[in-house]
């Protein structure tokens, strides 16, 4: 077993020669390399790159804060799942401070964190789980006595990026649901002048953490994001256009009630509220723990949730997508097909699709939350 | 001598934000007081949303017990809608949970708890040799072999020799409460790195049925994930047999790493066993429903009550004895009468803020100190958990509970008196994962069986359109969790969510004292027999917080108070 922070990689050694200390052979470490590559959206071409990169990569500082959260996001690394050589990964890094995993506790722990802050000004990775919230002076969550907005800016102030993982440090994720009683936001409404990436999702996939990690070191900054701060390798595409079940939305074969005759066909999930068609993902592709299964995969309908305030603008979960149709980002010919196929819930047709451009087109463009345009059984407020 | 006030915040390798103070004197701790300081306000959020939705904003309450809030919320929902999931759903619901326990016991005692007990730095000095002949004596678990151990022994010695610790930077090594030789030491080091490997396998489990781990899915009237022996998308015999693979190593490890350990680390620990005992009062709602989840006598985990430490008497459960006051919480109550208790089904929670301005220094001078509510039984404090669960199991004559408890006890040559302790409660979660470990290959067969004889229904769907309930509607779901005893308390009307409200058992075992004077378990725990050596390097104080295995973020939430205006901005 290979833990994040059991073996060390001394100051003197670079990655390559750490892995090979321990026991990692170079052909492993190139499949590894090569792996990286294909799934950053790189091309096989660039491993050597990645290869050259992580081997003279030092082991770098991670701080990581959690703030107003549910711990779950740091359970999905946990599951890192590329056997092995995923774990290798969360090794390359120095995790200075983590309240779920680290030894200290009170005192200690905290001079742990200012100790490797000081030690690392300027070049840590900073990791963020969990929201901020901002109500009443920020009393809804504090630490050691201080809010969790001081200690989030704290710990920016010298660091070389950010990493918001989750629908937490995202947007607020469940807290900011409406009505939002504490007032909570993600990391980009506190934070101005550092580079965040958001790797969205509740909780986000471990392997996308993982591979954002390898970015970093591989080219010495985050990935490119769309206008949400998600990375355009992951989040780049709907689940829609990605889906297993695809096929039968476009051949019109859809679950109208859960264990029915199509549920056990594995047909699609749209007609009992599948989000997937309104939803970027790398679910489809990634898929879960060691990529045994997924959401849709296991027969329930996409909650929708790496997009922001989805609490809101994805429920009823089980109501179908009043304007979602199934008309890709880039207008197909199939969407003709699809549109006739739905049969009962053309109506969605024509302007749906529209609408649903916009808001994607827009929120790319603008970082701004998506408009949401009415219709039947959404929710829409949040705030 | 003086007290001497100590802080321990944030308590780590928890769930959520924790804060303890306490006061020491003569190498005891005098008194404590224990603060949740985060608060989300989620059941506020529920309010006029669909119920059948509620699973998943209830179920982010926590992403470590990411099972036990959506299996609650929907058993509340199916209570209040008169739904009965079929036998399969149960079966597959019972598995998801068991796995739960299973891993989130693991991952609790080698991650979270184990540090409190082995000293990391101590393996160092072990003789790799002899530290696989202690493995060999303990369990016929392959990997404790001498090679194992050097080679755990070298890649410790490079790290600490790195300089750079990571998350073991500024423990307490070398204090002198750490009591284990070194092999023992490297033993666990082993075993805690193995554990990550292992947890990441058998967790798979819930992604086969609820698609992913952390939050998989569910589903009011049963489960989404349909059987279909005959199709690549669905539950067939492939899904089948992985399931039975990662039952049966998680029984392995179970039996052969993680009770062998637990019981001959216990060994050297044994003045805990009179150490932290607090509440002597435990209460079990009961979990595993064999039958239908109304068959209260159908539970794996028997239901009920034991007050004062009396074994030989199990009193009933009724939730309807169940109440909440807020004494010491940071909420308030409308009405003059602020030390009044409410059943969840009228709890009222307006959330005001009494404390002092952050940065603060010490909550312990103020009167409200916590968003912890404090439920109570009758007016008394309980502990729930484990060891409430295997306790209200021994005292019921629950076979494999007694079993192993007597195993247990026997190993350890003590009396059932020393489960009344810190000791106690680290023990009865390793007996309860045994238990669930050689129940889930039973629950697997069930299902088989009934695919068999061509049973392959997992969703009740004839109380699914909102058109089918009544104007309005109440339910109770419960459901013993790792952690211990939650219910979760609907009230439906028009088809959306009036009221809903949690008790959860970190609200239970964290809550702070009440009206009478009352401390909640952790404060009581901490004020019994409890020493602290070193207040610098309050050790001590996390070997019994640990013991109850907080989970903050499960522990605090707040019902609406009806009427209040939920504002609502719409996003433009």
């Amino acid at each position: 077993m290979l833990n994040p922070s059991a073996f060390a990689w001394s100051e003197s050694e670079s990655l390559g020669q750490h892995l090979e200390s321990r026991g990692v052979s170079r052909r492993d470490f190139i499949a590894f390399c090569t792996e990286m590559a294909v799934i950053l959206g790189l091309g096989s071409a660039a491993a050597p790159r990645v290869v050259k990169a992580l081997q003279s990569t030092r082991r770098p500082t991670v701080i990581w804060l959690q703030l107003q959260e549910c711990t779950g996001c740091v359970e999905s690394v946990l599951r890192t799942s590329e056997p092995t050589i995923g774990d290798l990964l969360l090794d390359v890094v120095s995790l200075d401070f983590n309240d779920t995993l680290m030894a200290a506790a009170g005192g200690a722990a905290e001079r742990a964190m200012h100790t490797s802050m000081q030690a690392n000004k300027g070049k840590y990775l900073l990791v963020v789980t969990g929201s901020v919230p901002l109500k009443e002076d920020g009393i809804y969550t504090t630490i050691g006595g201080r809010t969790a907005k001081a200690m989030l800016e704290e710990a920016a102030e010298g660091c070389a990026a950010i990493l918001a993982l989750g629908a937490c440090a995202h947007f607020g994720s469940v807290q900011a649901a409406r009505p939002n009683p504490t007032g909570a936001v993600g990391v980009r409404d506190v934070i101005k002048n550092k580079p965040i990436v958001n790797i969205a999702g509740c909780p986000p996939i471990g392997d996308v953490v993982t591979a954002c990690v390898v970015h970093y070191l591989t080219y010495g900054r985050l990935p490119a994001v769309d206008g949400e701060g998600r990375p355009l390798f992951a989040y780049g595409k709907r689940i829609h256009d990605q889906c297993s079940r695809r096929a039968h939305f476009d051949a019109g074969q859809y679950v109208t009630a859960f264990d029915d005759e199509a549920a056990r066909k594995g047909w699609c999930l749209y007609e009992v509220g599948c989000k997937g068609p309104a939803t970027f993902s790398p679910c489809p592709i990634f898929q879960w723990n060691t990529r045994t299964s997924w959401p849709i995969g296991a027969g329930h309908p996409c909650i929708g949730c790496t997009e922001p305030y989805f609490w809101d603008t994805m429920t009823p979960f089980y109501g179908r997508l009043p304007n979602a149709g199934g008309f890709p980002v880039e207008q197909r010919v199939d969407m003709i097909g699809a549109a006739l196929a739905v049969g009962a819930a053309a109506g969605v047709a024509a302007h749906g699709a529209a609408t649903v451009l916009t808001q994607i087109r827009r929120r790319k463009a603008t970082n701004q939350v998506p408009e949401t345009s009415g219709g039947e059984g959404e929710d829409h407020g949040q705030n | 001598m003086a007290r001497t006030k100590i802080v321990v915040d944030p308590i780590t390798r928890i769930e959520g934000h924790l804060r303890i103070e306490a006061q020491a004197e003569n190498g005891k701790i005098a008194k404590a007081w224990a603060s949740s300081t985060q608060f989300r306000g989620i059941e506020i959020i529920m309010q006029g949303r669909d119920p059948r939705d509620a699973w998943a904003f209830t179920q982010r309450i926590c992403g470590v017990c990411t099972v036990v809030h959506a299996v609650a919320s929907c058993r509340a929902v199916e209570d209040a809608l008169n739904i009965r999931i079929p036998a399969n759903a149960n079966t597959i619901r019972n598995l998801v949970h068991g796995m739960q326990f299973i891993q989130d016991h693991v991952i609790h005692f080698y991650h979270l708890h184990a540090l409190d007990w082995v000293d990391v730095t101590s393996a160092l000095r072990a003789d790799p040799a002899a530290a696989a002949r202690v493995g060999r004596t303990l369990s016929p678990w392959p990997n404790n072999g001498e090679a194992e151990m050097r080679a755990v022994q070298e890649r410790l010695k490079k790290f600490v020799g790195s300089g750079q610790l990571g998350i073991f930077a500024n423990g307490y090594w070398g204090h002198p409460a750490y009591k284990l030789p070194p092999e023992v030491n490297l033993l666990a080091v082993a075993h805690y790195l193995e554990a990550l490997d292992w947890q990441r396998d058998v967790i798979r489990l819930h992604t086969i049925f609820g698609g992913k781990n952390p939050h998989p899915n569910f589903l009011v009237g049963g489960m989404a994930s349909a059987i279909n022996l005959d199709s690549g998308a669905t539950i067939n015999a492939a899904r089948i047999a992985d399931i039975a693979g990662m039952i049966r190593r998680s029984r392995e490890f179970v039996e052969q790493v993680y009770w062998p350990d637990l019981v001959a680390i216990a060994g050297f620990y044994k003045d805990w066993a009179g150490i932290g005992g607090g509440v002597p009062n435990f209460l079990a709602c009961g979990e595993f429903p064999e039958a239908d989840i109304r068959d209260y006598d159908k539970l794996y985990f028997p239901r009920g009550v034991i007050l004062d430490k009396d074994l030989s008497k199990v009193h009933e459960y009724d939730h309807r004895k169940v109440q909440e006051y807020i004494h010491s919480s940071w909420y308030e109550y409308p009405g003059a009468n602020q030390d009044v208790g409410l059943h969840p089904y009228e709890g009222e929670t307006i959330p005001k803020y009494t404390g002092p301005k952050p940065p603060w220094t010490y909550l312990q001078d103020q009167e409200k100190y916590t968003w912890m509510k404090a439920p109570r039984y009758e007016e008394r404090p309980m502990q729930v958990g484990p060891l409430a669960r295997m306790l209200v199991a021994y005292a019921s004559g629950h076979k494999d509970a007694r079993e192993l408890v007597g195993e247990a006890l026997g190993k350890l040559n003590v009396g059932p008196a020393a489960l009344f302790s810190t000791l106690g409660r680290t023990a009865a979660r390793g007996i309860e994962t045994v238990l669930l470990a050689r129940k889930m290959e039973q629950w697997l067969g069930d299902l088989n069986g009934r695919i068999r004889n061509g049973d392959t229904a997992t969703f009740t769907r004839d109380k699914w359109d909102p058109s089918s309930w009544p104007k309005s509607a109440e339910g109770y779901g419960f459901l013993d969790a790792p952690r211990g005893a939650l219910g979760h308390w609907v009230q439906i009307e028009n088809g959306a969510i009036k009221r809903y409200q949690a008790v959860v058992p970190s609200t239970w075992n964290c809550s702070p004292r009440d009206a009478k004077g009352q401390e909640g378990p952790y404060e009581a725990a901490l004020q019994d027999n409890h020493p602290l050596v070193d207040p610098e390097r309050p050790l001590e104080i996390l070997r019994t917080i640990h013991s109850f295995d907080p989970c903050m973020a499960c522990g605090v939430h707040v019902l609406d108070a009806e009427g209040r205006e939920v504002v609502e901005v719409k996003v433009q």
